[in-house]
């Protein structure tokens, strides 16, 4: 109810001050020439005139919660013990006397008399906070309006706050990358007090121990096995995902008419926008069974869940990301060279495969790095499908664990987050955002020198 | 002389048949080849079809589900609770609360299987069924959800004790999949799941009519239970999936395309500003489990955010929808002719007015299709929800987006992890359904919008 009104107060003084700035201008423009339209006088005192009501708002909701808790100590009796849990229920009862909700059974005098006081308190000096906001917002619109000129810049002062504005938000997409490599850098700092960085990385059992008694790392953190499995699954994805991407690509750029691509793309791609979820229980249910199935008839012992269900699962779902990637490769590559090639009596298939494809390589490679950052990354797919077992083994049909099925686990446990069985997620989420780092910086250098080549 | 001349015909002839050889073998290699490109493209549209040909014939079943028709008869035996309390004069809000409470207790703990049971031998003795059915049998039949419906009506209007009422009683997990035929009728009674006279029950009342199947609205309505699977459905997903993406769209796309803005048309070439553009290029390639990570960390440890709530997964959603709507929009404000730019600033616009009122509107259509499909992303995004507790099971639609919720993907995750397999596959597949209905809504509106408005600018 309260924050309606303050939004309403806001709002009321804001378009009061942009109608002030806007007539005010207008009168001056009658003795000279006015630098700024009045719209940017009226937008100049529109901000000067909220912007202090809301900074005073903002302390005001930083503070209250210190303020009230202050107030209540100095009602409580003296014998409640600030810290126990006495005094936090003495302190609650007295909150919802004060909001008029009542509390069950007796009350005492002196908790109606505190409560009511705390009620009359935080009344007032709400009130007095949005009045005291609504003051200076006023003051500094006086102020300002009287200083409105025909040669205020009001328009640079308006346009510098819009611009400081778009500088803040381009600046949220650095925070992230700080937020994120801090946060794993520090939590992954924290896992290394419990393990070696060298068991870590090197070791090749992944068995970490629950203790119930304390934080201590009992268990082995080795995460080779996790390696092993997520390369392995990426490289079947990419074994069915690169011939028929590729190929589709070439198919749709060099022997489809246009009219058949214009409808077969998007069909194609419809596999990009589904969501990863769907993937994976589509391998859980119909995939791993049907491989199993398979496998039983050609005398083969194939897991239903195994890196094979996964990866085959993990290659249709990229299997258009390399195609449309392929395609504005391939599309690049100059029209004289193709012609040329065709015009020397090559056929078309020998023009793609001797003229076209080793000219499109280095970005058919970058799309190639890109896919297999995807691939390493993906979630839900081997969460679901994979079979989640972290032993090192080359077998791709048996169950294996990946970085992300390990992370997944780790964080949705019980464990404490403090426990080196939370942690390891940020350690191992560290691997996995280098690595595919550096696949996208080396994928992104390569596709760019290649755009560079042909422009 | 001759023998030469021959010889060169010889050779003619030869180098002709070689030329010919050749040329059959090129062709049959781009027939080849052709066919190999043909292939692939066949291969990527069969798996489309037989993705969602495997949904829809698994899941689509699941929007039915079998009810009966019984007549309930609110017994004031079995329903002995006192009046209603009513709020007197100078009692404190608290106080009636708790008495209204304990009141709220006395009728849960009603025994509602009784009247449960009554019904279904009800049903039976309509069917003109000869069959004795013990009262376990019958409470197995029904969804025990049943009961906090009855309850519900009773809470809603206590005069409703002693009256009968005819109503759609929703058949427990058990009996749906033994009416829609998948649980085998061959397996000895203790491998069945249902007691004899309970699926003889079922048997008689579907012959009867009495038992049928109706299109199951509670998916949509019901929130998620454990304790009766039956009537479990997604409306907390729904509203958790909501609030999420309402953060997402209040938050990505205004400072998505703000920072899209200054970086195409304000920023100077500098160090910081080129470290800006590599940084939101790697960001959007960035694993989306990252992103879950940084959330934990964050919003969960440092600012003590609650857990599985909308509003954290909104943020986490949105720092990583961000990049998508950033790169987009650039690449819009980047198409826009240089020509408009150089006109509005040759009138005299400044910079600041060239931008907003010329170029930005050009880009509408760009920027709405691209933050469409950022939401539509994000609405499908489950790993980094797992990691900020959104995995826990939530029986209540989150009033606001501060409240523990469900969201459409996890519940995905949630019930194809649920023990009664038989159950719960065919319903993960009716849950997939809607995601993807909801997905390809999205999508189609963005097309739509982007046809329109490309055709007016």
């Amino acid at each position: 109810m309260t924050s309606v009104l303050i939004a309403a107060l806001a709002l009321i003084l804001m378009g009061v001050a942009y109608q002030q700035g806007v007539s005010r201008s207008r009168a001056l423009s009658g003795a000279s020439r006015l630098h700024s339209r009045p719209q940017y006088h009226g937008a100049f005192l529109a901000l000067w005139a909220t912007v202090p009501l809301l900074l005073v708002l903002l302390i005001w909701v930083v503070t209250s919660g210190m303020i009230q808790d202050w107030y209540i100590a100095r009602q409580l009796p003296a014998d409640i013990l600030p810290g126990t849990t006495d005094y936090a229920s003495a302190a609650s009862r007295l909150r919802n006397i004060a909001s008029g909700f009542g509390v069950a059974g007796e009350v005492a005098a002196w908790e109606t008399e505190a409560g009511e006081g705390l009620a009359r308190f935080m009344t007032i000096l709400r009130l007095s906070i949005v009045a005291l906001g609504a003051l200076v917002g006023i003051a500094c619109l006086l102020v300002m309006r009287a200083r409105l000129s025909p040669r205020l810049r009001a328009r640079n002062h308006v346009e510098t706050v819009i611009k400081t504005v778009l500088i803040f938000c381009s600046v949220v997409a650095i925070l992230t990358t700080i937020g994120i490599v801090l946060s794993l850098v520090t939590e992954t700092i924290r896992f290394f007090t419990y393990v070696s960085p060298v068991d870590f990385f090197f070791g090749t059992v992944w068995n970490p121990g629950y203790s119930t008694t304390s934080n201590e790392a009992s268990g082995s953190y080795g995460m080779l096995p996790l390696l092993v499995g997520t390369i392995m699954i990426s490289a079947i994805a990419m074994l069915v995902a690169l011939p028929v991407g590729l190929m589709s690509a070439i198919w749709l750029t060099q022997y489809a008419s246009p009219r058949l691509r214009n409808v077969i793309k998007p069909v194609i791609e419809v596999l990009a926008g589904i969501p990863t979820i769907v993937y994976g229980f589509f391998a859980l249910v119909t995939v791993g069974p049907a491989l199993a199935g398979f496998g039983e008839m050609i005398g083969l012992d194939i897991n239903a869940t195994s890196a094979l269900t996964a990866g085959i699962v993990m290659g249709i779902m990229i299997i258009p990301f390399i195609s449309s990637l392929s395609d504005d490769i391939i599309r690049q590559v100059p029209r004289a060279m193709r012609d040329g090639s065709l015009g020397l009596g090559a056929t078309k298939s020998e023009t793609i495969r001797m003229v076209i494809v080793p000219a499109a390589l280095p970005g058919i490679v970058g799309a190639i790095l890109l896919a297999v950052s995807r691939a390493i990354g993906e979630t839900m797919i081997v969460v679901l499908a994979a079979g989640n077992a972290p032993i090192l083994r080359f077998d791709p049909t048996e169950p294996v664990s990946t970085f992300t099925v390990t992370i997944v686990t780790a964080l949705t446990g019980d464990a404490d987050f403090a426990s080196p069985q939370s942690l390891v997620a940020f350690a191992l989420g560290l691997t996995l955002f280098v690595i595919t780092l550096m696949l996208n910086i080396g994928a992104l250098a390569i596709v760019r020198k290649y755009r560079e080549q042909y422009e | 002389m001759t023998e030469i001349l021959e010889t060169e015909a010889e050779a003619n002839t030869r180098r002709r048949a070689q030329v010919r050889n050749s040329l059959s073998r090129r062709n049959r290699a781009e027939q080849r080849f052709k066919l190999l490109g043909l292939g692939s493209v066949l291969a990527a549209m069969a798996f489309v079809a037989v993705l969602f040909g495997n949904i829809l014939t698994n899941g689509l079943p699941a929007f039915w589900q079998y009810n009966v028709d019984a007549e309930v008869y609110f017994d004031p035996e079995v329903i002995n609770v006192p009046d209603v309390p009513v709020h007197q004069a100078g009692q404190s809000e608290a106080d009636f609360q708790a008495e209204m409470l304990g009141w709220q207790r006395r009728l849960a703990m009603v025994n509602w299987n009784r009247i449960l049971v009554a019904s279904v031998e009800g049903a039976l003795a309509e069917a003109g069924a000869d069959t004795e059915i013990d009262a376990r049998s019958a409470q197995s039949i029904i969804d025990s959800g049943a009961r906090f419906v009855l309850r519900d009506m009773v809470l809603a209007d206590p005069a409703i004790i002693g009256e009968r009422r005819e109503m759609q009683l929703l058949l427990s997990a058990d009996g749906d999949n033994w009416a829609k035929g998948k649980l085998s009728r061959d397996l000895p009674d203790d491998r069945q799941q249902l007691s004899r006279p309970a699926r003889d029950a079922i048997d008689r009342l579907e012959e009867a009519g009495i038992v049928h199947r109706a299109f199951a609205w509670h998916i949509f309505t019901n929130v998620d239970s454990r304790s009766s699977p039956a009537s479990a459905g997604l409306a907390g997903a729904f509203v958790g999936s909501f609030y999420m993406m309402l953060v997402v769209i209040l938050l990505a796309v205004p400072i998505g395309v703000s920072s899209a803005i200054y970086l195409e048309e304000f920023a100077p070439k500098n160090p910081f500003t080129d470290l800006i553009e590599v940084n939101i290029n790697n960001l959007a390639a960035v694993p989306s489990i990252v992103f879950g990570l940084l959330g934990a960390a964050v919003f969960i440890n440092i600012f003590h955010l609650p857990l599985s709530a909308p509003v954290v997964g909104g943020l986490v959603l949105t720092l990583m929808t961000l990049p998508t709507v950033i790169i987009a929009t650039r690449s819009a404000l980047r198409a826009v002719p240089p020509s408009l730019r150089q006109a509005a600033l040759g009138i005299g616009a400044s910079k600041t007015q060239m931008v907003f009122h010329h170029v930005l509107p050009v880009t509408y259509p760009g920027i709405l299709t691209a933050s469409i499909l950022g939401v539509a992303q994000a609405l499908g995004e489950t790993a980094p929800l797992l990691l900020i507790g959104m995995n826990a099971f939530v029986a209540n639609v989150p009033a606001t987006p501060m409240d523990q919720s469900a969201a459409l993907p996890v519940q995905i995750y949630l019930w194809q992890g649920n023990e009664n397999r038989n159950f719960f596959e065919e319903r993960t597949f009716a849950a997939i359904i809607v995601l993807l209905a909801l997905m390809i809504v999205l999508n189609a509106l963005a097309i739509w919008l982007r046809g329109r408005l490309e055709r007016k600018a």
